[in-house]
């Protein structure tokens, strides 16, 4: 596979997170979408560091630093998820858009 | 499929065999510790996530078949146009040739750089994983000081079962 091909597969991933993170209205499967996007951060930087530079490490860091991202996108999700359900029994983010009044 | 399926577990499970694969192309590209840390992070994190599917959505077996968006022509133009200005820009780009060739252990590099010259990403990284923990356990609880003591902090002491604080 050449690079480009993995690019566009990266593109792809990142394409449709973006399409549920639009369009989803249940928090969790919003969520989902960013994973998503995220995964095709993560594979684009592979990509990166295999066919353009091998020899620094900077290209691995990147996905590390996606990999974090999603674990804590995570978390904090989950437990924001948690506190509004505990408050307001909602789970929907049409439904919490009072919120940003 | 993700966002196709009606039932929200099975969708879970659609998003994990996608991460799945991202591992085993990052594996394919010789990143085998980020590959297989990749898996394994995302299958429990989907593990855990179906739990919170079924604990707050009010359709998670899919056994009534209903719809939970919005806006999907909108977001489907967005994506289409974003898929195609990234396809055409990942095309047209002069990318630059290879330089050098892929270390025999990637791992040993990956570690010689977060303990080197990334030592700054490594300790961010660090902190905010630190606040996350904090913060997660701050949102999740049911007691915070704004509970107990109501929306001024002005309520009497509620009748805690152990008293925090020190000198117990």
């Amino acid at each position: 596979m050449s690079l480009q091909l993995f690019l566009i597969v990266a593109a792809a991933l990142f394409c449709i997170g973006l399409f549920g993170a639009l369009t989803q209205q249940s928090i969790v499967m919003l969520m989902m979408g960013l994973e998503l996007m995220l995964g095709g951060v993560i594979l684009a930087a592979g990509a990166a560091w295999q066919y353009i530079a091998p020899t620094t490490a900077d290209g691995q860091v990147l996905i590390v630093v996606a990999i974090t991202a999603m674990a804590l996108e995570m978390a904090v999700g989950f437990a924001v998820v948690t506190a509004l359900f505990r408050s307001r029994e909602i789970d929907m983010t049409d439904m919490a858009a009072e919120l940003k009044e | 499929m993700v966002f196709r399926f009606d039932s929200m577990a099975r969708a879970t499970f659609a998003l994990l065999t996608a991460l799945l694969c991202v591992g085993g192309e990052l594996i394919v590209l010789g990143l085998d510790y980020l590959g297989i840390a990749t898996v394994l992070m995302m299958t429990i994190e989907m593990a855990i996530m179906a739990v919170f599917m079924i604990m707050f959505m009010m359709n998670p077996a899919g056994l009534m078949p209903m719809t939970m968006i919005h806006n999907k022509r909108g977001a489907a133009v967005i994506c289409a146009l974003s898929f195609a200005l990234l396809v055409v820009g990942i095309l047209l780009a002069p990318w630059p040739r290879r330089q050098g060739r892929a270390p025999a252990d990637p791992t040993m590099d990956l570690g010689m750089s977060l303990m080197g010259p990334q030592m700054l990403t490594m300790l961010t990284l660090g902190m905010a994983l630190f606040a996350t923990i904090v913060a997660t356990v701050v949102l999740a609880t049911r007691r915070g000081r704004y509970d107990r003591f109501g929306d001024g902090l002005q309520d009497a002491p509620p009748a805690d079962p152990v008293r925090g604080g020190l000198g117990r």
